[in-house]
């Protein structure tokens, strides 16, 4: 109570640590022991998932400054890469039992296009995951960041080109699956995908890849970079003046953001077992945002928080209360942005000035 | 405080009892429908329909003396979600049948989780075919329950050009791949087919038709097209245009002049219910191609129109909309599947799912609204297709009728 700056961020590590080790290890021990089922298991995979998407989206907006509107685009490019070898993997036993994917052979074609070639090795799948989000993201904030392009008008921007990106996605003539885009994976890497032990695995890949991006993004955080990323944010006009290229600064958390969302995105797919461009669509993006700002903008537990809670919610509401959760979830959104500005990561504090003796400062 | 917590206790036992008493006496069964979202003005209706369905069936004694206890979830529109209700409905729920999803994607997506978990899904939508699980019965119309139908009708009334419009996904793709062959088959020549084709490096024809991608609204490129295509006289348009699209077209046709008697439009995805959205003023005369018509003048549909209405005046199901409701394809075919699953489930005597797809293979049949229809082996329904023309006040005049029609989802090839 006495010095909270210094305790705050203490308090966040511990915070953190537990919860790294209840997703990395209870959960999935509760699961190999029989105590968890695999549809939550998985359920809680997907929730893992949109939160390196929370916490790319917060990278940007609550570290950096930049409300990027389109980070869903790069959580589907990875989903999408990934979802290429999965397709792959399923052989012939598609509903047309033939060696091509089943929308390729709808569409006519006998023969694999040739940049599906070599989607047949995993390693390649992997490589192009990070590799294809990361020149997109360095191709668009190059340009972006370099003709100054800033507040309203980049999240704009960044809208227009996940929509423009869902459009052409949506085209069947871009053979990647049209608006149905990628179902029906069985195999991942030879184990079926309906095995409890791949879920697990999956789950697991997923927790510990969330473990270390947010640990990646703490300690980027304490570095030289960090503060100039929070300067950037604060008075970027200031840094320009101070002799920093806020641009290579600004461009390199746009490519480490559209990775960590990448990343997220080529879990996800194995996970929830389809991938098509309606997860490209602006409102997709919006809802990550939403996330955040639920969960606490700048800070490394909120996006977290955000994302697992609205999704659990979600999970939980349209099973529950089918006809009313929307109004439900609406309602704790408008409740959240007047009463807790700070987002779920700031009610302890807010609890705790409200029932200690001193005025809230 | 020790007598509250007496009656406390005494409460939560005696819920605990019922809830046990009331699970041995029913039977879940899974609504699947997107209930928010772009397809809940189409998806809603059908969960309304199967709520009236099974108050029906639970007032006449239920099924094998089980009460039907309906699980619905709403799938949002979004389709990863539905994989997941899916999942729920099956992993958690057992249900012993799910009734549910509109678009194919959704199908698509929920598709594996039945497969894996050996699920039963009911699909009442019109679709493209190229599909046969073992764990759908597809009570929906096939390719050939509607489409083939009406080139049969439009050849009839002599028309000799037709021109393929549709939104860039699955089902119209299909579909007009399908037609092409069949209008060839007929002797109608590839110059009279409009729209367009394209050709792989082969010269082979992979794709027929003009397409637009959802949410499209600038038609008159495309309707110049059309004029142009209709300036003979003989000519028609065959549309599998989704959803809001229709209305921007059908606005931009009326505006060219482009009339029902110069050149008539039939759309595969507008139905009674879809004049909840649409101007039917803008349509009328133009076609609808359904296995159902809320204007059938049969005793049978009459009282089910009747019964549904009287349903919905009395029904206290939350956010239910009450004024302004018709029947519709998609309903009736929801509303059908219901009953063959009973029939099946009573003949099976058995809610198990391998003992009920068996019983659905064996040819049930069922008197509905629509018509008689019969299971088939394949998973699909035969039954009757109308062809109605639309009225001013959203309804079809059913002007031709094809009985017995069987349900065929491989057709790709199969017209020479």
């Amino acid at each position: 109570m006495n010095t909270p700056a210094r305790q705050v961020p203490r308090l966040e590590t511990i915070l953190l640590l537990a919860l790294g080790v209840a997703l990395v290890v209870v959960l999935p021990l509760l699961h190999a022991a029989g105590l968890l089922s695999s549809f939550t298991l998985g359920v809680w995979g997907k929730y893992l998932c949109y939160a390196m998407l929370a916490l790319s989206v917060d990278l940007l907006w609550g570290h950096t400054g930049l409300l990027s509107l389109g980070q869903a685009l790069f959580f589907t490019l990875g989903g999408y890469l990934h979802g290429m070898y999965l397709m792959r993997m399923i052989g012939e036993l598609g509903q047309y039992r033939k060696p091509i994917p089943d929308f390729l052979v709808f569409l006519g074609w006998e023969r694999l296009p040739a940049f599906w070639e070599p989607f047949a090795s995993f390693p390649f799948a992997v490589a192009m995951v990070f590799l294809i989000p990361g020149l997109v993201a360095f191709g668009f904030g190059y340009l972006a960041f370099r003709s100054r392009v800033k507040g309203v008008y980049f999240s704009i921007l960044t809208q227009a080109l996940t929509y423009a990106a869902s459009i052409m996605f949506f085209r069947n003539n871009l053979l990647l699956g049209g608006n149905n885009g990628f179902t029906d994976f069985k195999f991942i890497l030879g184990h079926r995908l309906d095995d409890p032990t791949t879920t697990r695995a999956l789950y697991l890949a997923s927790a510990v890849a969330l473990f270390l991006a947010v640990a990646f993004c703490r300690w980027l955080r304490g570095t030289k970079f960090g503060l100039v990323q929070h300067a950037i944010r604060d008075g970027e006009n200031r840094v320009l003046f101070s002799g920093y290229a806020a641009v290579h600064f600004k461009l390199f958390v746009f490519v480490v953001a559209a990775l960590i969302a990448a990343v997220g995105g080529a879990l996800y797919t194995p996970q929830v077992g389809i991938i098509n461009p309606g997860e490209m669509q602006p409102e997709k993006s919006l809802e990550a945002v939403v996330w955040v700002a639920l969960g606490g903008r700048g800070t490394l537990l909120g996006p977290v928080l955000g994302a697992v809670s609205v999704n659990a919610l979600k999970s939980w509401a349209t099973r529950a209360y089918p006809d009313l959760w929307l109004i439900l979830l609406g309602g704790i959104f408008v409740l959240a942005v007047l009463f807790l500005p700070g987002g779920l990561v700031s009610l302890p504090a807010r609890l705790r000035a409200l029932f200690s003796r001193r005025p809230p400062s | 405080m020790k007598l509250k917590f007496l009656l406390a206790s005494g409460a939560i036992a005696l819920g605990l009892s019922s809830s046990g008493l009331r699970s041995a006496e029913t039977v879940k069964v899974g609504v699947l429908h997107s209930l928010s979202g772009t397809m809940a003005i189409s998806e809603t209706s059908l969960r309304d329909i199967l709520l009236f369905t099974f108050d029906e069936i639970n007032a006449r004694g239920g099924v094998l003396g089980r009460k039907i206890e309906p699980v619905v979830v709403d799938g949002a529109s979004n389709w990863p979600l539905f994989a997941e209700k899916a999942k729920q409905l099956l992993e958690q729920d057992k249900v012993a049948v799910t009734f549910g999803c509109w678009t194919s994607v959704s199908r698509k997506s929920v598709l594996p989780v039945y497969e894996r978990n050996n699920g039963l899904l009911f699909y009442p939508v019109q679709y493209e075919g190229e599909e046969e699980s073992q764990n759908v019965a597809y009570t929906a119309e096939a390719v050939n329950q509607q489409a083939t139908p009406a080139v049969d009708y439009y050849l009839k009334e002599g028309k000799k050009k037709f021109y393929l419009l549709g939104s860039d996904y699955v089902y119209p793709q299909t579909t007009n791949l399908v037609l092409l062959e069949y209008l060839l088959s007929k002797g109608v020549p590839l110059a009279n087919i409009g729209g367009g084709f394209r050709r792989d490096g082969a010269g082979k024809i992979i794709s027929a038709g003009k397409y637009t991608p959802f949410g499209h609204t600038d038609y008159q490129q495309i309707v110049a097209e059309i004029k142009q295509f209709a300036a003979s006289g003989d000519a028609c348009v065959i549309s599998t245009l989704n959803g809001d699209t229709n209305v921007p077209f059908f606005k931009e046709y009326a505006a060219s002049g482009l009339t029902a008697e110069t050149c008539p439009v039939v759309s595969f995805s507008i139905s009674e219910d879809e004049f909840r959205g649409l101007p039917a003023d803008k349509l009328v005369g133009q076609l609808g191609c359904w296995t159902y018509f809320q204007s059938l003048n049969t005793p049978a549909n009459k009282k089910f129109v009747a019964d549904f209405q009287a349903w919905l005046k009395k029904s206290s199901v939350p956010g239910l909309v009450k004024e302004g409701r018709v029947t519709c394809s998609p309903m009736v075919l929801s509303y059908v599947g219901v009953y063959l699953w009973k029939a099946a489930v009573e003949k099976a005597g058995s809610f198990e799912v391998d003992k009920v797809r068996a019983a659905w293979k064996s040819g049930l049949t069922f008197d509905g609204p629509g018509g008689k229809v019969t299971t088939q082996k394949n998973m699909h329904l035969t039954k009757n297709v109308y062809i109605g023309e639309t009225r001013a006040d959203g309804q079809f005049k059913i002007v031709s009728s094809f009985d017995h029609v069987y349900g065929e989802p491989w057709l790709k090839g199969k017209f020479k």
